[in-house]
């Protein structure tokens, strides 16, 4: 399942509710899931706020293609992606990826596939104010 | 019909808006639809391009009807 919110994530929230309504117990044996927050410093600047932007469409194009591509590569039995957008503080999370699979091998494997394909490819833009500067940030880490 | 032409995040912020409309047969590459949209101004060096939401290049073919957006590196995660 893919989401892109505004409101408020509890990543932990959501991999109980997520994992409790799944039909597959007694399959699964792994499940790993990345959590990414706001940091309060970045590239040695004070943040105080983060907006993120997203490109309507293309982004859930993407976000579904890189699940797409995970569940060919590895046997997996269920992934969630949720990612924010609008206004963040340092500590809000920003992306949930999560993958339920039968052994964690292909669990751990799939899950950094995931962050990182998004990274790489999903259109989102993060822009971050400090005390009177506001930035674009310019790439990825 | 025309072209649809999308700008996001930096890039819309330095130019002042968020979407242009090209008539369709004036451009036939996004090179083409940039340099007829932007006044003299050159594309920033590690702009992304898509076409109907794919990643596409700058010499990539447009069509009428085509959704064309420019963008910076993406940041998300």
């Amino acid at each position: 399942m893919i989401e892109i919110r505004e409101s408020v994530l509890n990543p932990f929230e959501e991999l109980q509710r997520f994992q409790r309504q799944l039909e597959t117990k007694g399959k699964y044996g792994a499940n790993v899931s990345f959590v990414g927050t706001v940091r309060d410093f970045n590239d040695g600047k004070p943040v105080e706020t983060m907006t993120l932007e997203h490109y309507v469409g293309m982004t859930e194009n993407h976000l579904e293609r890189i699940v797409a591509e995970a569940r060919k590569r590895w046997d997996l039995i269920d992934v969630l992606i949720i990612h924010r957008i609008g206004t963040l503080k340092p500590n809000d999370d920003i992306v949930l990826t999560a993958v339920w699979a039968a052994h964690r091998a292909e669990a751990f494997e799939a899950c950094r596939y995931l962050i990182e394909e998004l990274k790489n490819r999903a259109p989102f833009w993060k822009k971050e104010q400090g005390v009177g500067a506001t930035h674009w940030v310019e790439r990825n880490n | 019909m025309s072209i649809r032409v999308k700008y996001f995040a930096a890039l819309r912020e330095q130019l002042g808006r968020a979407e242009d409309a090209v008539p369709a047969p004036q451009a036939r590459t996004v090179a083409e639809i940039w340099a007829q949209l932007s006044a003299g101004r050159p594309l920033p060096a590690n702009t992304l391009v898509a076409i109907n939401m794919e990643y596409a290049r700058l010499d990539s073919a447009v069509r009428e009807g085509d959704e064309v957006a420019f963008f910076p590196p993406v940041t998300g995660g």
